[in-house]
């Protein structure tokens, strides 16, 4: 077999692979954060915890509801978004006159409040998922299980579908209108806070989405929501939150990073995006996809 | 104005009063010890959201880069205490001039992003260097004797060390406040555009307050270290800088005492929760979105509305940080 730059193909495309499926996970969760903070002003620290929901969900699903991994790909988002309602319409609905600041230290409480049941429910060490699609393909540089090729064809179409809802539908015109003027668009006759609320909901979705998506990649601890949810902040100051296809392409694009910087130098694979994150801020402060105000 | 600051004397003096008295009165002195650390830790962190309006969500990499610098150097170089807590802070110093060079690039919401991602760089580095000795952390660190001659392995001894270091990091603070810098730094909370306006270069403003605030959160974590005779990663985590956000937070943002009485609180708690293990995250969750939703000013922060209120017409509902 041929050598790139010393690193064997085999290892090359395999980090490739898996940074290629962080990257999916980064570009839903930071397209969620995203939209949430476009309608509601609130910065979402639970969306970490809301993603390690949906992993401990599809879990819980299996082995208690005997729910395979399917169904559990659409009832765990719904069920989760549904709590999402109800946080919004609980807590998050009494904070939108005041700073953002108090949106992002609720948010955070209810993140704790997550992380610290999971951890009475499931222990430190966590549970693992079983594959629901094993074997793969044979490919003349590497091999491709079946399950992460999978992961990255599902997200992308989940991020594009997302994409063009927003940007090119009359419900996503709607949603780019009361974020910029939601009195305006009240005074047409939209429901504008059931909007908020759905979007919340949305969001929290696409977050347990992914967190289904994981589980049968990574083991399911109670730490994996907080770990997350900070590269996704430094990944949301890299993109800006602007753009929703900067948010897509932001994501997957630092997913390689992590991929390749986990081969050629190892040490700094924890690092890179935040590293980057300060690049980008020395010189581009408003982000790649972002416009200074 | 006055009347405040004189009111802020005499508590500030009956305070000294009690915590001198406190040990003989029969207080654990490492509980007390742990609290003034803590406190001094919030009130540095308060003196940015309180006064500046910066929401730092990554204040735990001064604490613990500080708390490590002063371990290895009592521990491994047999340096006295009060060079190794210099040590600390000056290397917390410099990170916050590094960090802050990078975050006061953007307000609000982000800067808080900016400043939790770099304390998770902070974190990895901590886990990954040699002298920090990952997962066990340094430990059995020696409590050397101050200045070489002064005897600290007392607790008592240790106290009232422990007890200068606080009133010096709570005066520099008190000062800071009180002087024309923080007036500027109040303008810059309630109206960037318009200090901006005025002429006031609001960047290196905030950069020379953050760079304060994380050399006194490293005094913080550099004492803890003495008192502990350990640093280990628990000090460098995102918990940490979300326990310092709480104890801030329940005690009132832009108080004077706040920190304090938040820092008390949530170390007393954490002691008589100790034995309900994973609920100690849930309650603390907890008291996030209790406070958040109903006491926005903290215990001291409604307490002094209150005897406001007793005085003269009620006060408009005016948190600290709501112009951040």
């Amino acid at each position: 077999m041929f050598d790139l730059l010393g690193v064997p193909p085999q290892a090359l495309f395999g980090q490739l692979l898996l940074g290629l499926i962080n990257g999916a996970f980064y570009a839903l969760l930071s397209l969620g954060l995203a939209v949430i903070f476009g309608m509601l002003n609130v910065i979402n620290f639970a969306h970490g915890a809301q993603y390690m929901l949906g992993a401990f969900g599809a879990f819980v699903a299996a082995k208690y509801l005997g729910l395979g991994y399917w169904p559990a790909l659409i009832v765990v988002p719904l069920a989760v978004g549904a709590i999402g309602v109800v946080l919004e319409r609980l807590f998050l609905s009494r904070l939108y006159h005041l700073d953002h600041l108090y949106g992002l230290l609720l948010t955070f409480g209810i993140a704790i409040i997550f992380e610290g049941l999971a951890r009475y429910m499931f222990g430190a060490s966590g549970v693992t998922y079983d594959n629901p699609l094993p074997g793969g393909t044979r490919l003349p540089f590497m091999f491709l299980p079946t399950y992460r090729a999978w992961v990255i064809v599902f997200s992308l179409v989940v991020c594009l579908a997302t994409w063009f809802m927003i940007e090119k539908t009359k419900l996503g015109s709607y949603l780019r209108a009361a974020t910029e003027r939601p009195d305006l668009v009240q005074a047409m006759g939209i429901n504008v806070p059931l909007m908020i609320t759905l979007t919340y909901g949305f969001g929290v979705a696409l977050a347990a989405l992914a967190g289904v998506l994981a589980a049968p990649v990574y083991s399911i601890t109670p730490k994996i929501g907080s770990e997350i949810i900070i590269v996704v902040f430094a990944v949301v100051v890299i993109g800006g939150m602007g753009s929703i296809m900067g948010s897509i392409v932001t994501g997957f694009g630092l997913g390689i990073v992590e991929g390749l910087t986990k081969v050629f130098y190892p040490e700094a694979s924890n690092t890179v995006i935040f590293i980057i994150m300060a690049l980008v801020l020395m010189t581009r402060p408003a982000g790649l996809f972002g416009t200074p105000k | 104005m006055t009347d405040t600051r004189n009111n802020d004397l005499l508590i500030a003096a009956a305070l000294l009063v009690a915590l001198i008295a406190a040990p003989f009165l029969g207080v654990y002195p490492v509980f007390l010890m742990k609290v003034l650390c803590f406190g001094l830790f919030a009130s540095a962190f308060n003196l940015l959201i309180g006064y500046v309006g910066l929401l730092s969500f990554g204040h735990a990499m001064f604490f613990g880069l500080a708390a490590y610098v002063t371990g290895h150097l009592l521990k491994d170089a047999g340096l006295t205490p009060e060079l190794a807590i210099l040590a600390g802070m000056a290397v917390a110093a410099a990170l916050g001039l590094v960090v802050g060079l990078i975050a006061i690039r953007r307000q609000g919401i982000y800067f808080a992003m900016v400043t939790l991602a770099l304390s998770q760089m902070v974190f990895f580095y901590c886990v990954q260097a040699k002298f920090t000795h990952g997962e066990d952390g340094i430990q059995a660190i020696p409590r050397s004797p101050l200045f070489g001659v002064i005897d600290l392995t007392s607790d008592m001894h240790l106290y009232f060390f422990v007890l200068a270091i606080f009133c010096f990091g709570f005066l520099v603070i008190h000062r800071t406040i009180h002087s024309p810098f923080g007036q500027v730094l109040k303008a810059i909370r309630e109206n960037e555009p318009r200090a901006v306006s005025l002429g006031y270069r609001v960047d290196q403003y905030k950069l020379l307050a953050f760079v304060l605030s994380a050399t006194l959160a490293g005094l913080a974590g550099s004492t803890k270290t003495l008192v502990f005779q350990l640093a280990s990663l628990t000090d460098v985590t995102w918990h940490m800088s979300g326990e310092v956000v709480l104890m801030t937070l329940v005690g009132g943002m832009g108080t004077v005492f706040g920190p304090l009485v938040g820092a008390a609180i949530v170390v007393a708690m954490q002691n008589y929760l100790s034995g309900l293990g994973e609920w100690v995250l849930v309650i603390q969750g907890v008291i996030f979105v209790v406070t958040v939703l109903l006491f926005r000013r903290g215990v001291v922060g409604e307490l002094a509305a209150l005897f406001a209120r007793g005085r003269k017409p009620a006060e408009p509902d005016a948190p600290a940080a709501q112009h951040a």
